[in-house]
């Protein structure tokens, strides 16, 4: 975990407002899946960094890649980096997704949007994993996973796959597993959720919170857990440090 | 040579840079990328004598050269503050000085009483926290109040005082001289500066608080003015604090009459920019030929650098 100045080797929009973005940064052998980047806008009037998920990591190379949405002014901002230039970020960071324990075990992957990315690099550090992905429309990363792994596909307005979100494509599709990890939206976490309950499923959720100092310290980006959490004997935990990823049955998600 | 050490009620700090309460934690998660040794002393996040929950989420939101912040003061309390974040403290070579709130006088009592045979150098109090309904800032706006809680803590504390001022006054020489009268050995200022943002998407409050304290180099003028009236209404040292983000702003409130800084929101953009400070105001001192950092403090207001002006 470090701050230190990336070099942009690539970017490209991958769709209408979706872009990917390739970094050379120092420490892509340590990246686990799950983890994410602290990425520093040059505009001082903008203070907080902005998390963003790994999605791949090439150790070989020594880069990662990011997949991100524009979302407001820090998002558009990045999105005008070209090769050549230079970006802050701070990273890895977060604890990531139990991929050691759950290699052997047949793993639904499950993306809502956005939360699609970190899934990919959390799907190759796995044997035989399956996908369940949801999208409005427009689908972006869908060639690479699609053309990895079993994918089972759900949008909005039905143009592909199932039409509604992915609970109706994983209950169509009649997917099998022994282990959930998902990310995406706090409504879809918890249909999931139920989801795992309900099938006896043990169920891992990537959460999201607006976050400052992105490594434990300021406790701005807590979730209420079940239990009185680790650091502060209370029932709100640091997304930041002790997640993003959380067995679904300690958080509220409520 | 240059003397880069300030003494504070006492208490010798190797450099008058130090950590502003509730954005370091009890720096653990900081020690992972510097010597917290470097540091003049690490403040702590504020601890109460029970544990609190803290408020809903979500807690912050950028502005403008800043944030808004309303954690509510989430802390373990201090039986967990004890054994576990002050032996990690002990281990460097920095002054530790504890954040201590609460919601009544007794609440402070508790915390200060349960220091008293610790290894902590200096208490701060914070009475000036604008995201806690009862305590806090219903302390920190009324000089009698102030005034009051300053002598009760006295009354028990066995290390020095400093008393944490709220911004959100309208005359803060005031509270700056009730906390002398209570009998304190230094202040510190300031907190944040309560604000409030509306997410329009959403057509309701960005953070869940309603409100929230505004940090970060957007509050610096305001700060800087309050340091200077606060340091020059009062004979006891005053911390300043309030968007400090370089060296160059550090010094500023050395300038106007702080003895020593308190590096707080900078610390989200920068996880070092504390020890960056610190380098930075003896590379200062350095160039302007100054050879202890004590003869700048409040030298804005007694004729400039060389006192010549
Ligand atoms: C652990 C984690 C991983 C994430 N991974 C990804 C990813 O891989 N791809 C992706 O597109 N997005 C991801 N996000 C969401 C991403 O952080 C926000 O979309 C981004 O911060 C928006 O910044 P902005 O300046 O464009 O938006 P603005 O609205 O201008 O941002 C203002 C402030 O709010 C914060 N903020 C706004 N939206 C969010 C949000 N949803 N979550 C947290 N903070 C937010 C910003 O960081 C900034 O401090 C992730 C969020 C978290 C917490
Ligand atoms: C996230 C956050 C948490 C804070 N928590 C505390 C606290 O627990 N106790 C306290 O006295 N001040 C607290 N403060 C106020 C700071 O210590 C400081 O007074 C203020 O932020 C101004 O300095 P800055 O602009 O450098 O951040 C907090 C500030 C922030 C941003
Ligand atoms: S962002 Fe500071 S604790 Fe998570």
């Amino acid at each position: 975990m470090k701050k230190e100045t990336a070099h942009v080797a690539a970017q490209e929009r991958i769709a209408a407002d979706i872009m990917s973005l390739v970094l050379r940064v120092s420490f892509a052998e340590e990246v686990r899946p799950g983890q994410f980047l602290s990425v520093y806008s040059a505009d001082g009037s903008r203070l907080l960094p902005r998390p963003i998920s790994v999605c791949d990591a090439d150790p070989e190379e020594g880069t990662i890649r990011l997949v991100y949405r524009i979302a407001g002014k820090g998002t558009a901002e990045f999105a005008k980096l070209t090769p050549g230039c230079v970006v802050e970020v701070l990273g890895p960071l977060g604890n990531g997704f139990p991929v050691e324990e759950f290699k052997d075990k047949r793993v639904l992957l499950v993306g809502g949007g956005i939360g699609i990315p970190p899934l990919y690099y959390t799907a190759k550090s796995l044997r035989d994993p399956v996908f369940a992905v949801g999208y409005r429309s427009e689908t972006y990363l869908l060639p690479e996973i699609s053309g990895r792994f079993e994918t089972h596909i759900a949008t909005e307005d039905g143009s592909l796959g199932t039409k509604g979100n992915v609970l109706d494509a994983i209950r169509e599709d009649r997917i099998v597993c022994d282990v959930i990890f998902a990310c995406g939206p706090k409504p879809m976490l918890r249909a999931l959720k139920e989801y795992a309950g309900e099938n006896n499923i043990r169920c891992f959720v990537s959460m999201e919170e607006r976050m400052a100092c992105g490594i434990g310290a300021c406790l701005g980006c807590v979730a209420r857990t079940t239990k009185p959490d680790a650091h502060s004997h209370v029932k709100n935990t640091r997304i930041c440090k002790d997640g993003p990823v959380f067995d679904a049955e300690e958080v509220d998600l409520t | 040579m240059i003397r880069t050490s300030v003494n504070i009620a006492g208490v010798s700090l190797k450099n008058p840079v130090m950590t502003a309460s509730g954005t370091f934690g009890s720096g653990m998660e900081y020690g992972e990328f510097f010597d917290l040794s470097k540091l003049g002393a690490v403040v702590t996040k504020g601890v109460a004598s029970v544990p609190w929950e803290g408020n809903p989420t979500p807690r912050i939101c950028e502005t403008p050269s800043g944030m808004l912040n309303a954690i509510g003061l989430q802390n373990p309390g201090i039986d967990v503050f004890v054994k576990r974040d002050l032996p990690f403290l002990q281990k460097y070579d920095t002054r530790i000085i504890v954040n201590v709130c609460g919601h009544s006088v007794e609440e402070y009592l508790a915390v200060v009483e349960r220091l008293s045979d610790c290894a902590v150098d200096m208490l701060e109090i914070n009475i000036s926290c604008p995201n806690v309904k009862e305590g806090g800032i219903a302390f920190g706006t009324d000089p009698k109040a102030i005034e009051s809680i300053t002598k009760a803590v006295k009354a028990k504390a066995k290390q020095p005082v400093i008393m944490k001022l709220s911004p959100n006054v309208t005359d803060i020489r005031e509270a700056a001289r009730a906390a002398e009268s209570g009998g304190a050995d230094a202040l510190s200022l300031i907190n944040t500066l309560t604000g409030m943002k509306i997410d329009i998407e959403r057509g309701t409050f960005a953070i869940a608080n309603r409100t929230g304290g505004l940090s970060g180099p957007a509050i610096r003028p305001v700060a800087v003015r309050m340091v200077y009236e606060a340091s020059h209404a009062v004979k006891i040292p005053v911390i300043g604090m309030g968007g400090i983000a370089s060296a160059e702003d550090a010094i500023e409130f050395l300038m106007a009459g702080a003895r020593a800084v308190s590096v707080g929101t900078a610390n989200f953009h920068d996880p070092c920019i504390s020890v960056k400070i610190a380098d930075g105001i003896e590379k200062f001192l350095e160039r302007k030929g100054i050879g202890d950092v004590n003869e700048i403090v409040g030298c804005a207001g007694n004729g400039g650098i060389y006192g010549t002006v």
